[in-house]
């Protein structure tokens, strides 16, 4: 690890002050809260800050279930997200991305705010041997586009950047509509988590919009009847810990034999949580019959573009959507 | 104290040394390289921390980058937590940290304040084995060891948690911990067993 100097302040005020000093461009000043993914990419020198800001403790780790919908406070852990009764029961998509997230002991210390914030797994981005990371080294290049690029994004992607989002909790959260609140020295606002994350484009290394010294401190989910009945779908390498080869989130609200309304959102595709819009709109009012089912999810490949070793990934992410809306309308 | 007592760290310790003063070459630039630059780097001030572990009250004076393995293992010298992978991908370091399993390499000690920390020292009472360890002992859920004080705190969170109920479950539940010897039938066998012990104890 490059030298930083810790700081461990009383409250999330201070915290915030203390952050905001930092400029956004590979800023000297980072948060720390659960630390699952800042001590790996400090470890690894992919993050050098100066200063260290802990949140431990700081932040709200309330879990509200009520008739409006689901309240997360940023420092809930994914393993009390994934446990809760409530969360379980009305909103079983979130429990299973969860569950289906990195190992027990890491989801005992990673926060909803950390989860939404982890940074790409990208090999070429973890790995400071390699000097071509536009994310990473603005301007450096891309090693993944004409290198070992099995694991990342088809769609969002530039000829920038095609690391793909590694959050699980996002895709479920996405499909749900869920929104973050923000706080920063300037106050609070709240954003539909849709737009938190940034696309590539020319600027890799502006991964979301949130200001200097800006913290996630709750999601929100508004209530909605698909949301009972929704599934979450993880394809990957081996059974158990490990990232999203491909992820379906399916969330089905059903009237009589046909689906009244579908979310469907992807990951391990996508450079940020990928909703599909035109999917859902072709799955409101199909039956569930499989051809149905494979029309609509084959509407998600608009625009996806492989790079050699991820070309499976459009296919297998319409199966992958497929299967969900399948489990889910089951559910 | 003989001049025999002397631990395998220790030994291991004094044999590297010797090793490199021998070599006289580096045989590992890159390692070097990296270490000299940081200590070219300016070190960030110590802090002052107090941890709790296994039940004791430690003052510790440590770089902020020292994460709460390396503070177990080298300011405390407890080192039956392992370091394997250091980045949160083995397991071998898993600790409880108020009773619940985490990876201590991806937490900086200074963080862990105010925690109960609870390491495979703290786990038997005196010289009473806890279930677990007595079962890994009874079915050679090991082979070269490295892994196995991780899969032992692992396990002891497993089952505490109740994801113990059936040899698939415990695999889902315990996939944070490899085992390069490839020991998992029996690592699963001991928790059912300790599972089995615990559930009985406690009465159902």
């Amino acid at each position: 690890m490059h030298p930083f100097i810790l700081e461990r302040p009383r409250d999330l005020e201070a915290a915030l002050a203390l952050r905001a000093q930092a400029g956004r461009n590979d800023a000297p000043v980072e948060y720390i809260a659960g630390g699952t993914d800042m001590v790996q990419l400090l470890q690894e020198y992919a993050r050098r800050p100066e200063r260290l800001v802990s949140l431990a403790g700081l932040l709200d780790n309330r879990i509200e279930v009520g008739p409006q919908g689901l309240r997360l406070g940023g420092g809930a852990t994914m393993a009390e997200v994934a446990a809760h009764p409530g969360v379980i029961e009305q909103f079983p998509v979130i429990s299973e991305a969860l569950l289906e997230s990195a190992s027990p002991q890491v989801r005992n210390q990673a926060t909803m705010g950390g989860n939404l914030l982890q940074r790409t797994r990208c090999p070429y981005f973890r790995d400071v041997g390699y000097e071509a990371c536009n994310k990473r080294a603005p301007g450096s290049g891309c090693a993944a586009i004409g290198g070992e690029n099995r694991w990342h994004a088809v769609l969002g992607t530039s000829d920038n950047c095609i690391a793909a989002h590694p959050s699980d909790l996002a895709v479920a959260l996405v499909a749900l509509d869920a929104e973050v609140e923000i706080r920063g020295v300037g106050g609070q606002r709240t954003v539909p988590l849709a737009d938190l994350h940034r696309l590539p484009g020319d600027t890799p290394h502006f991964e979301t919009i949130l200001e200097p010294g800006e913290v996630i401190t709750a999601i929100t989910v508004p209530a909605n009847p698909a949301a009972r009945r929704s599934h979450y779908l993880k394809v990957r390498d081996r059974a158990s810990f490990e990232f999203a080869v491909v992820s379906a989130a399916g969330a089905i609200e059903m009237d009589g034999s046909r689906i009244r309304q579908a979310r469907v959102a992807l990951g391990g595709v996508g450079t940020k949580p990928w909703r599909v819009p035109q999917v859902e709109a072709a799955l409101a009012g199909a039956s569930l019959d499989s051809t149905a089912l494979q029309q609509a999810a084959a509407l998600a490949a608009e625009g996806a573009q492989g790079r050699g070793h991820n070309d499976f990934k459009i296919e297998l992410m319409q199966r992958a959507i497929v299967r969900a809306v399948e489990t889910a309308a089951r559910a | 104290m003989t001049s025999y007592d002397v631990t395998r760290r220790e030994l291991l310790a004094g044999t590297a040394v010797a090793g490199v003063a021998l070599a006289g070459v580096n045989l590992m630039p890159e390692f070097t390289s990296l270490a000299a630059a940081q200590d070219a780097a300016p070190a960030a001030a110590p802090l002052d921390i107090v941890l709790r572990v296994n039940g004791t009250e430690q003052r510790l004076t440590l770089d902020p980058r020292t994460t709460l393995l390396d503070a177990l293992r080298e300011h405390l010298h407890l080192t039956g937590s392992k370091k394997g992978c250091g980045l949160g991908q083995c397991g071998a370091c898993t600790v409880l940290m108020d009773g619940k399993r985490v990876k201590s390499c991806l937490s900086l000690a200074a963080l862990a304040e105010g925690r109960e920390i609870t390491t495979i020292e703290g786990l038997a009472q005196s010289e009473e084995l806890h279930p677990l360890q007595a079962a890994f002992i009874e079915r050679d859920a090991f082979q070269c060891g490295y892994c196995t004080p991780g899969q032992i705190m692992a396990g002891v969170a497993c089952i505490a948690e109740g994801h113990a109920g059936s040899p698939q479950e415990i695999r889902q539940w315990m996939s944070g911990n490899l085992c390069r010897c490839g020991a998992y039938d029996h690592i699963v066998a001991a928790i059912q067993d300790a599972a089995a012990v615990s559930s009985s104890v406690g009465g159902g």
